[in-house]
Order: structure tokens, then sequence, then C-alpha cells
């Protein structure tokens, strides 16, 4: 039952042949078993989620049950939950207890989802690797001594050792992508204003989006039916007809377009990992699928681009955390000045900081046309070049990142090495596109691979039907984790 | 699994923006800004990885833009942002939501005294 896909628990709780509570207790004893190995949970009231359960199995006695209702699922700690905390891996929220639920925390909710937790994850969704979690790093279900990826690696690693069936992660610039690749996992970014930031810790707005992780791509589907649509207090949250994510999901294959763009099939990328994205995409090809070179010329503009405009929103959005109103504050000060100093010192890690500071400083007088106009404006070249593809294309597909989950400590002493992970992730980002990551085979050392599907704008249900017709026919994204055997 | 080869556009000289460097100053002046006390120790360390971020975002410096609008948003409503009508929506739940804040007496946020 652990081992089984959101889909065929969806099945299960309808037959009636397992019931919300026992789906819930064995979560709940997978998470007690492993987290202490994997550190992937920050938080976990089992009495709240037996009592969800509880509700969710009268809600489907009394015949008013969706296909979620009684499905336990993890939330990245970015999500505000109401009465439980919301420590975005900081310090500064390690008290924080939120008088509010997110939109998507909402959802899952009024979905009769019963809520499993609170996910370790990189300080303020800032690190590829979990380590920069006040709460220490998550560790990687199929190599202890490598990371799960980031930020959302709690996520990926609950998912990935049958923790959870589902989780969610948000996605700034490869968050929810690249920990799925590590962990070997499914995740999708949608498109931007999709799901709604209400409630969602703030990390760099223009960018920031929440998106599903589980298993299979059709889990995926499931999961955004629920957390997708328009909300009100998000202000950048697209006003679209609903939609059914699970329409395209058979689809045919056949005259299926792909495009590879040139730059992501280059030498920053480990051979081992574009052989399996290769054989993925030859799988494609021998269903009919038709496959396009092109160029994506100013992809390579978009690390520095991302690295001008996420510390600019963050360090202005991060201006919040001041010890007055909530979160951290400084035990000892002498003036105002000292309290809001000494609280963001002692409340923000390395890292943190360090993006608050290069945020400081390009949009400080005298840099801002220099850094963060040029940085909008490169974005727009950047955006241009995937219209441009997507003339000749119906979707792209590459790698998720330059390599398999690397080990913990290897890029922590050098930021720029560390980044370089979402040179593949950053672009959709900027260009606001939906992009899957979904298992495509192993690397020698027996560490999972990702590939890469980006779509144009709102056409997740075609990545996910794609997706789909791949995974129908492998097995990848079954395969089970050494450290978290079944 | 190798280490991370460095990309073709990584490779010194396909760039030519101007490198900047952080000077001691510079960074105590930043910390300032962003209030955020910096230990001298620490200033050092965090000077040495801030020069490695500029050097990597002055690549994007030289491109040139002209005539190419700043893009704010990663989907663009023609609309533009939409507003709210401008009216109470909320209720009041202020001791709710001061009960999550360090210093609180009669309703009030405390904070050290900022005129004498």
């Amino acid at each position: 039952m652990i081992d089984s896909s959101l889909s065929e628990l969806s099945e299960a709780l309808a037959r009636g042949s397992v019931s919300g509570v026992e789906l819930t207790q064995l979560c709940l004893d997978r998470i007690a078993r492993l987290n202490g190995a994997l550190n992937a949970f920050i938080t976990v009231d089992p009495e709240r989620s037996l009592r969800e359960a509880r509700e969710a199995d009268a809600r489907r006695a009394a015949g008013r049950a969706g296909p979620l209702t009684g499905i336990p699922i993890a939330h990245k700690d970015i999500y505000c939950t109401r009465g439980m905390l919301t420590t975005c891996g900081s310090r500064m929220l390690g008290n924080f207890v939120s008088p509010y639920d997110a939109h998507v925390v909402e959802r899952f909710a009024a979905a009769g989802c019963v809520l499993l937790g609170k996910t370790n994850m990189d300080e303020f969704a800032m690190g590829s690797s979990n380590e920069t979690s006040y709460f220490g790093p998550v560790r990687n279900p199929w190599d202890l001594a490598r990371v799960p990826g980031g930020s959302s690696g709690g996520s990926a690693a609950a998912v990935a050792a049958r923790m959870a069936p589902a989780a969610t992660g948000t996605d700034t610039g490869g968050s929810i992508r690249q920990p799925a690749a590590f962990t070997g996992i499914c995740g999708l970014k949608p498109t931007y204003g999709t799901v709604s930031r209400y409630g969602m810790v703030a990390f760099a707005s223009s960018l920031d989006q929440g998106g599903p992780m589980a298993r299979g791509a059709e889990d995926l589907a499931l999961l955004m039916n629920v957390m997708a649509g328009h909300d009100a207090r998000d202000s950048t949250s697209l006003e679209r007809a609903p939609e059914d994510y699970s329409r395209e999901l058979n689809s045919p294959l056949a005259g299926l377009r792909i495009g590879l763009p040139r730059e992501y099939f280059g030498e920053g990328c480990a051979p081992e990992v574009l052989s399996r994205v290769r054989e993925a995409i030859a799988w494609f090809e021998s269903r009919g699928a038709r496959l396009v070179e092109l160029e994506l010329p100013n992809s390579a503009l978009a690390l520095p681009v991302y690295y001008v405009l996420a510390p600019a929103e963050a360090s202005s959005n991060l201006s919040r955390f001041d010890g007055v109103r909530y979160g951290h504050r400084a035990r000892e000060y002498r003036d105002l000045a000292e309290l809001y100093s000494r609280t963001r010192a002692e409340g923000f890690g390395a890292e943190v900081k360090r993006r608050i500071l290069i945020g400081t400083y390009v949009l400080s007088h005298g840099y801002y046309d220099a850094y963060y106009l040029q940085a909008q404006r490169v974005r727009r070249l950047i955006a241009r070049d995937f219209s441009e593809a997507f003339a000749r294309c119906d979707l792209l597909m590459g790698p998720i990142a330059p390599t398999t989950a690397f080990a913990l400590g290897e890029n922590v002493d050098d930021p720029v090495r560390m980044y370089l992970n979402d040179i593949f992730t950053i672009p959709a980002s900027l260009a606001g596109l939906p992009a899957l990551s979904i298992p495509c085979g192993f690397d020698g050392a027996g560490l999972p691979v990702g590939v890469q599907l980006i779509g144009p704008h709102f056409t997740e249900s075609r990545l996910l039907g794609a997706a789909h017709r791949y995974q129908q026919e492998t097995d990848w994204h079954r395969r089970v984790p050494p450290q978290a055997p079944l | 699994m190798g280490k991370i080869l460095l990309p073709f556009f990584f490779v010194a000289g396909v760039f030519p923006g101007c490198s900047m460097s952080l000077s001691p100053e510079q960074i105590e002046r930043l910390a300032r800004l962003a209030r955020v006390a910096l230990t001298p120790q620490e200033g050092d360390a965090v000077r040495r990885k801030l020069n490695r971020v500029l050097d990597l975002i002055d690549r994007m410096r030289a491109v040139d833009t002209t005539g190419v609008e700043p893009m704010s948003h990663a989907v663009e409503v023609p609309a533009g942002q939409r507003l709210r009508a401008d009216a109470v929506t909320e209720t009041d739940r202020h001791a709710e939501f001061q009960a999550a804040a360090p210093a609180v007496e009669r309703g009030l946020y405390l904070v050290p005294k900022v005129i004498e």
C-alpha cells in the first residue's frame, strides 16, 4: 500500500479497500521509522493528522468525497498552516505559528486531504541542496551521504522514501524540479500565476510558483486539479477558467514536435546525465514524436540575470523580518537600529544574508539601471527565445541539472558552484513557463537522473500527458531508494 | 559522477563585463542599509563570496538591450496587475495576529524608545 501511487490510492479509497485513517497511520509509521536518518520533516503532528483522517473518512461515508479525500499530503514548510509551525527552514521563523492558512493549504483541506506535516527546505527557499536549512540538511534516500537537492528537498525525500504519497513544493529557479530529479520522483513547476502565492512565504515574487511533487505524472495532474485556480488575494493569480489537468494523459505522441535546445546539450552537463536524457528522447522519437534541433541563444545569460532579480526581490521581501511583529527577536540591543540588525544577524543564515546584501547592492542608488533594469531587459530576451522556439515545436526537452545528486558539503564553499546546479531550470522560470521533471534512469552510482519537459504557457496538461505515456512503458518512477526499503 | 564542468559561457573572455569588486567599506555600508549586523570575521568571508557572485552577474551587463522593454513579470497580463476594490474585507483579528509578536502591550508592539 505504501508503494502505491496517488492515483492507485485514490481508487483504493473509493473502493473502500483502505481508509484514510489506515493510510495516514501507515505514513506516520514510515515517518517515525525513517525521519531520523532523512530529516525530511520539520514538524509532524500525528494527532492532528489522524483527526483529519477520521473527518475525511466520515466525509466519504456521507457520500461527499472527492478524488483525494483521505489522501495524506506533506506541505513544504514555506506554506503557512494555521495552528502549526511554519519555519521556512529559518531560525527567523523558528517559533512562528501562522494565524491563517495558505491558499494551497486551504485547497487541499477543502478536498479532504490529510496534512501529514511540514517538510524541511533550504532557508527561505534559497539553496539547491537543502544544506542551508536551520533545521539541518535533508539526506537523499538513494545515498545518505548525498543531498536531495533543494530547495524543496524535504518534500522530494519524503515522496521518494514513501513517507508521503504526495507533497507540495515551490519553485523560484528550479526548487521543485531539481530535487525531484535528484530523488527520482516527479515535480511540476506550473505556469507563473497558476497557483496562488497567498500564504506562501515570499522569496522572489516575480518568479515564485507553487507546484506538486509525487511519484507519477498522473498523480501530478490530480494534485494540480486541487491546487491550481484563481485567488483574488494574490494580485498575480491569473483569472482563467478551471481546467482538468488530466485531460491529455492519453493523448497520442505521434506527431508531437520535441525541441532540443543546443545549449542544453553542451559540455556543461555530465556525460552520464546527457546519455540518460538522450535515451528518454529516443523513446519519444520511437513512439512517433519528431525531434527539432533549435537554439535558445540567450539562455547562457539566465543565471546572471536570475542572481540579480531573485536577490533584489528577496532583499525587499525579507525586509519584513524586523523582530517586531513576528518571528525571532535578538535578546540584547541598545536601540531600535540594533534591534533590527542583531535580530536579522541572528535570525538569518549565511546564504540568506548574502542574497540580501547582493539585492541591496543591485538596487542601490547608482546601480539600479546597470543591474536591475538591465537584468529585466535581458529577461525579456530570454523569454523571446522561448516564444520563437515554440513556433517550431510543442515542447522542449533537456536535462534538469548538470549532475546527479552531489555529496553533502561538496558545493558549500563556493556559492557560484552551487548556483550552477540551476542553469537548466532557471531559463523557464524567468519566462514563467510550465516545466516538468520526471525520472529517466540512473547513473553508474545508482543515482536518479531527471529529464525536463518545458512547454508554452498553460500547457501543463500537454507535458503531463507526454510524461504519462512514457511512464506507462517505463518504471524509473517506480524504483525504490535503497535507504528507504519498503 | 564527476564534478561539474564549467559551461562554455564561463570561459573567460566570452563576456567582456567590467568586473566590480566590493571593498570592506562597501560591504559595511550594504550591511548597514540591509540592517544585518556582520562581525569583522564574517565580513571577510562575506566579501569573498559576494565578489564571486558579482563576477557572475557582471556577465549580463555588457549585453546590448537597446530598445528592449524591462520584463517585470513572468506572465504579463495585458490589463496589468489587478487592483482590488478599496473596501474593508478583513475582520479585526489583531489579538490573534499579535500573538506571534515578541513583545506586545495593550494592543501595541513594543520597541525600544526612538525619541527621548
